[in-house]
């Protein structure tokens, strides 16, 4: 797949919590964050964890988000940064 | 099949409790219906005793003395590793970040506990506690200072959060005072928990 | 509603327990298991359901469990589910290797 990101670009986290596994935590859900880097595509853990083949693999990405938007009682620096990796099918364009 | 599969001996005195009896019998099963062999068992214990932080440290310790090492550690960490004869099994793609005297990385798995096993083993017991994977992301400073690591305000703190297939190894700085020691002697400072990045590397005056 | 095992900024979590303790022969046999299944040889398992099972656990039990009885209930799920094991069997087989001690 090709990838719809680039580094830099700010995405929004989607909200879900669908039957099944998946590996988006609820405290990003809905965050506002920026392409860290893009790592290419892997199979999608939603359908591997059910005995699927994972397939088509999906984009996925670094995604960099500021502490301070992540938790309102945030007491650290403002510069202080989550990263995490999240699959493009969980990401919009912010 | 053999009578007693087990290759070490069970303690004489000491009782067998519930879920040692189940991983016996689910191994027992297991080698009955030819889906893994004992031998097979026993070689994967070794393989992964084999797995040490004495492996990442030695990476580290190339990547400190050999700026190219570095370089190419960054854009491509498991083909870099396998450079020195180490090699990280199949479960994962090794993803090295550095920290500097501006950007400290330290690493968490809130939903499960996903660790560079391939490089350095079985992750410690703490990093697999609800506490510290609840914590690491939230409140990281705390959690740092509460491994007796104080990071100045100034210095940007990276968490990441390993959701995917990606096991981030953290390079930690350099320490200062150790100009002109050998690869070896530097891979000693390297300690696991500055390759998890709850901790810098060790001084050399501490040693 | 957040599941049990999405714990990033879980309410109300305590300090860090730093002891350590080294793995017993058991824990290391249940990793040892894991990993043939999920290897890419055998493939029996994926490391995904691993967590999917572990993640199904009962609330309670999942905060309760050691890590290694998390992984095993795992290896049992996945493999009843597969066809490979029943728990019954497994019942079976533990009654028959204690009785032999």
């Amino acid at each position: 797949m090709s990838a719809r990101f680039k580094a830099g670009d700010r995405v929004r986290v989607r909200v879900g919590s669908p039957p099944g596994h998946f590996r988006t935590p609820a405290y990003v859900q809905d965050k506002i964050g920026a392409v860290e880097r893009f790592h290419g595509d892997y199979r999608n853990p939603e359908s591997l964890a059910y005995g699927g083949d994972g397939l088509p693999r999906r984009p996925l990405y670094l995604v960099r988000f500021p502490q301070s938007q992540l938790w309102p009682k945030y007491t650290g620096p403002a510069r202080d940064q989550l990263l995490m990796d999240i699959f493009e099918h969980w990401l919009e364009p912010a | 099949m053999r009578e007693d599969h087990h290759d070490q001996p069970h303690a004489p005195d000491h009782p067998m409790t519930e879920f040692e009896w189940r991983v016996d019998a689910v191994q027992a099963l297991l080698i009955e219906k030819g889906v893994i062999t004992a031998d097979e068992v026993r070689r994967a214990v070794e393989e992964m005793d084999a797995r040490t932080p004495a492996q990442g440290a030695r990476v580290v310790a190339r990547a400190w003395v050999d700026p190219a090492f570095k370089a190419r550690l960054l854009a491509d960490a498991k083909a870099t590793i396998a450079e020195i004869g180490i090699t990280v099994g199949f479960d994962a793609t090794i993803v090295a970040v550095e920290n500097t005297e501006k950007v400290h990385h330290a690493v968490v798995c809130t939903l499960c506990s996903c660790y560079p096993r391939g490089l350095l083993g079985y992750p410690p017991d703490w990093y697999k506690s609800l506490n510290y994977r609840s914590r690491a992301v939230v409140e990281p400073r705390s959690v740092l200072s509460e491994f007796g690591l104080e990071l100045r305000s100034d210095v940007e703190v990276r968490v990441l959060d390993s959701t995917a297939d990606m096991r981030y190894l953290v390079i930690p700085v350099r320490p200062a005072g150790t100009e002109g020691m050998s690869e070896e002697e530097l891979a000693d400072l390297v300690t696991r928990d500055s390759m998890i990045g709850v901790a810098q590397a060790r001084t050399p005056a501490l040693r | 509603m957040t599941r049990v095992h999405d714990r990033g900024g879980w309410p109300g979590s305590g300090p860090i327990d730093k002891s350590e303790h080294d793995l017993s022969w058991w824990e290391k046999r249940t990793d040892a298991i894991a990993s043939l299944l999920m290897s890419p040889e055998k493939r029996v398992m994926r490391v995904d359901e691993l967590r999917r099972a572990i993640e199904d656990m009962e609330p309670a039990r999942y905060e309760q469990s050691r890590y290694y009885a998390k992984w095993l209930h795992a290896i049992e799920t996945i493999m009843a589910e597969k066809g490979v094991l029943t728990r019954e069997e497994i019942d079976r087989k533990v009654r028959e290797l204690s009785a032999r001690r």
